[in-house]
């Protein structure tokens, strides 16, 4: 318990600045208003891997740790599409995942926010598309931004869910 | 198969050293039979249109039998009696290529209902179904009968930040009587989509396999067409891979050791060490130029050179993190929650890992030392003496305590490799591999031996490329370990293992 305490004390508080909203990352231009008015800035995530080869899913755990402290700007992950107000998904869209996907889309209640995240998931990626594959998120399910890299770095994807949920341009 | 009705072996390079034979029906059961008799692991099981193909790990090296089907009635008989892995393997094999396997449980394996059940991805000639819609179809799970049963399904969208699939647990009050997997889900046309590329530029692919794996996945490929090719990486990029291939194994343990303590209620732990896996990835990018390394091992050698002050800056930061590591090892080792948890749950007993053919991490955490790294040891393992970590208690602590070892002794090579890089070249120019040609790939990965079989057609075009991922082997085994336990320590059970989605369902 010691060793614990002793720790946390010496650590201390790691966590950096948020890095500002990426307003070239937004795919639509109308964002929903009423989205920013409701929640400022605090989000309730749900992560849907469907069919990614879980490269952006590191990164997204990233995002909760000390320093890049997700937690910290009011925005979580949770466990429920139903208690979410934005799907961060991951691609490409595997054929055996699209029902999945749509449901979880329609299991979210409006008004929604959908973040395309990866490569995969902006243009369906190296893996394209095929009898398997639907390719991009979008192919699937309305998008309102896209977060391209291989995999993108926790910074990026910060950058992108505040661009869903800043003010317009 | 010569005159007399003999196996007859013929090399086909690499290492460790590996030889295929073709064979027929009554020889692929008896071979197999052979090897298990002699301690030999089954490494993969898979097809193509026309033949069904099995690699072996013996003692000697590598081991590919290959059975030529009729293809009016494409049938070879189940090894799954003799390695129970192959059973999913099997099932599988006959989604993507047609092959019957004789065996009870036919049911569909990545194949769910989206695809009707006589397209076959892997047949020359298949044309993919159009506008066939997504659907979803009544599995057919085993039933456990009897007073107070229920089920619990879960997936495939999981509650946490995770890849999809689904659990069936069957239940008494918390107690689970039997958990049943259903995977697929991530099935995304992997190995038809190798035929798409050209073998030079394959590796690109074969990194993206299984995300967390890539370096251990594009090195496995880039060996696999090194080998067909001729050509030997330059020793420097022999070093450097071993460096990325063991911060890769770092930086998945560092997570995961983190990740165990938080699903045990230590939230203190996954600050720590989630907060070092940081660390070591900037470190990483500042060496490197990328947090993970997916475009690094490239065929001939490695596609960067780490320069002298950012490779001293990386050995810098992985001695604070080997002292820090150590300190929670200490914090670990002490805390009676921890051991509450971890001591017994999801046991593996060695002798049940062995009947079942665990692999890897998992394997050694019950009791199989076997290692790669240390019994084929390829350029650079094979002037490094790699301590073997194991254990014998097969419980998630067993695991955790393997993962600590692994963690620290990935360091000490990453150093040793570092402070002493050899001069020269880090890429060799390739050729193009000869037309109809077989090689193979074997490397340890974080999780376990990754093996890649690549099969060229004409002017460098990819005919067949099956890669394979440990979790194949381990997967039905977590089916074992979770027998009895309850309900909420699943997580914990399943993390423990931190098997591939993405690798499995290809």
């Amino acid at each position: 318990m010691l060793r614990t305490l002793a720790k946390i004390a010496r650590i201390g508080v790691v966590s950096e600045p948020a890095p500002a909203a990426a307003d070239e990352l937004r795919v639509r231009d109308v964002l929903q208003r009423e989205i920013r008015e409701v929640l400022g800035r605090a989000l309730c995530i749900r992560q849907v891997d469907a069919g990614s080869c879980n490269g952006c899913e590191l990164e997204i755990h990233a995002l909760n740790n000390p320093l890049y402290s997700i937690e910290g700007l009011g925005i979580r992950f949770v466990a429920s599409p139903r208690h979410a107000d934005l799907l961060l998904v991951t691609g490409p869209v595997s054929v055996n995942m699209e029902t999945a996907l749509r449901r979880t889309y329609e299991a979210t209640p409006d008004p929604k926010l959908v973040v395309a995240v990866g490569d995969c998931g902006c243009t369906g990626g190296i893996f394209g598309e095929s009898y398997a594959s639907r390719g991009r998120v979008e192919n699937v399910i309305p998008v309102d931004v896209a977060v391209p890299g291989c995999p993108p770095s926790p910074t990026r994807l910060l950058q992108g869910i505040l661009a869903a949920i800043s003010a317009g341009r | 198969m010569n005159d007399r009705g003999d196996i007859e072996w013929s090399p086909a390079g690499g290492t460790p050293a590996a030889w295929r034979a073709g064979v027929n029906a009554d020889q692929w059961l008896a071979l197999a039979t052979t090897f298990r008799n002699d301690g030999a692991r089954l490494l993969a099981l898979w097809a193509s249109d026309d033949r069904a193909c099995a690699a072996y790990l013996t003692g000697g090296g590598l081991r590919v039998a290959e059975s030529r089907v009729d293809l009016g009635t494409p049938e070879v008989p189940s090894l799954g009696d003799l390695f129970p892995a192959a059973a999913r393997m099997e099932r599988a094999a006959f989604d993507l290529s047609g092959i019957r396997v004789q065996r009870e449980d036919a049911r569909p394996w990545l194949r769910h209902a989206s695809w009707p059940s006589d397209f076959h991805p892997l047949r020359s000639g298949a044309a993919s179904p159009e506008g066939f819609a997504a659907a979803s179809d009544a599995y057919a799970f085993v039933r456990v009968a009897g007073d107070g049963v229920h089920e619990i399904p879960v997936g495939p969208v999981h509650a946490g930040i995770i890849e999809p699939g689904h659990f069936r647990f069957s239940v008494v009050g918390e107690k689970v009587l039997r958990l049943e997997e259903r995977l697929g889900y991530v099935h995304k046309g992997i190995e038809r989509r190798f035929r798409d590329f050209n073998a030079l530029d394959a590796h690109r692919l074969a990194a993206r396999v299984s995300g967390d794996s890539a370096v251990a996945f594009s090195w496995a490929y880039c060996r696999a067409l090194e080998s067909l090719a001729g050509c030997e990486a330059p020793a420097r990029a022999a070093w450097l891979r071993g460096v990325a291939l063991e911060l890769e194994r770092l930086a998945n343990h560092l997570g995961d050791l983190g990740a165990l303590g938080n699903d045990a209620g230590f939230a203190f732990a996954l600050a720590q060490f989630s907060r070092l896996k940081e660390e070591l990835l900037r470190a990483t990018a500042s060496a490197f130029g990328q947090r993970y390394l997916m475009d690094f091992v490239v065929p001939g050698g490695v596609a960067q050179d780490v320069s002298v002050e950012p490779g001293r800056n990386l050995v810098a930061r992985l001695a604070t993190i080997d002292a820090e590591v150590r300190g929670m090892r200490r914090i670990y080792d002490d805390h009676p929650g921890l051991h509450d948890r971890f001591s017994g749950a999801g046991r593996v007993e060695p002798a049940l890992a062995a009947q079942l053919g665990l692999t890897g991490l998992a394997g050694r955490a019950s009791g199989q030392r076997f290692d790669l790294r240390v019994d084929h040891p390829f350029a650079p393992y094979d002037q490094a003496q790699v301590r073997l970590a194991s254990d014998e208690r097969g419980d998630v602590f067993a695991r955790v305590a393997v993962r600590f070892e692994e963690a620290l002794e990935s360091i000490r090579l990453c150093c040793a490799w570092l402070d002493a890089l050899p001069s020269g070249p880090i890429h060799e120019l390739l050729r193009l591999p000869p037309d109809d040609a077989c090689g193979y790939g074997l490397i340890e990965g974080w999780r376990g031996p990754v093996f890649v079989a690549l099969e060229t057609g004409p002017g460098g075009a990819i005919r067949r490329c099956h890669p394979h991922d440990p979790s194949w082997q381990n997967w039905p085994v977590l089916e074992h370990a979770i027998i009895g336990n309850i309900v909420p320590d699943f997580p914990l059970m399943n993390k423990s293992f931190n098997l591939s989605y993405s690798g499995h369902d290809l």
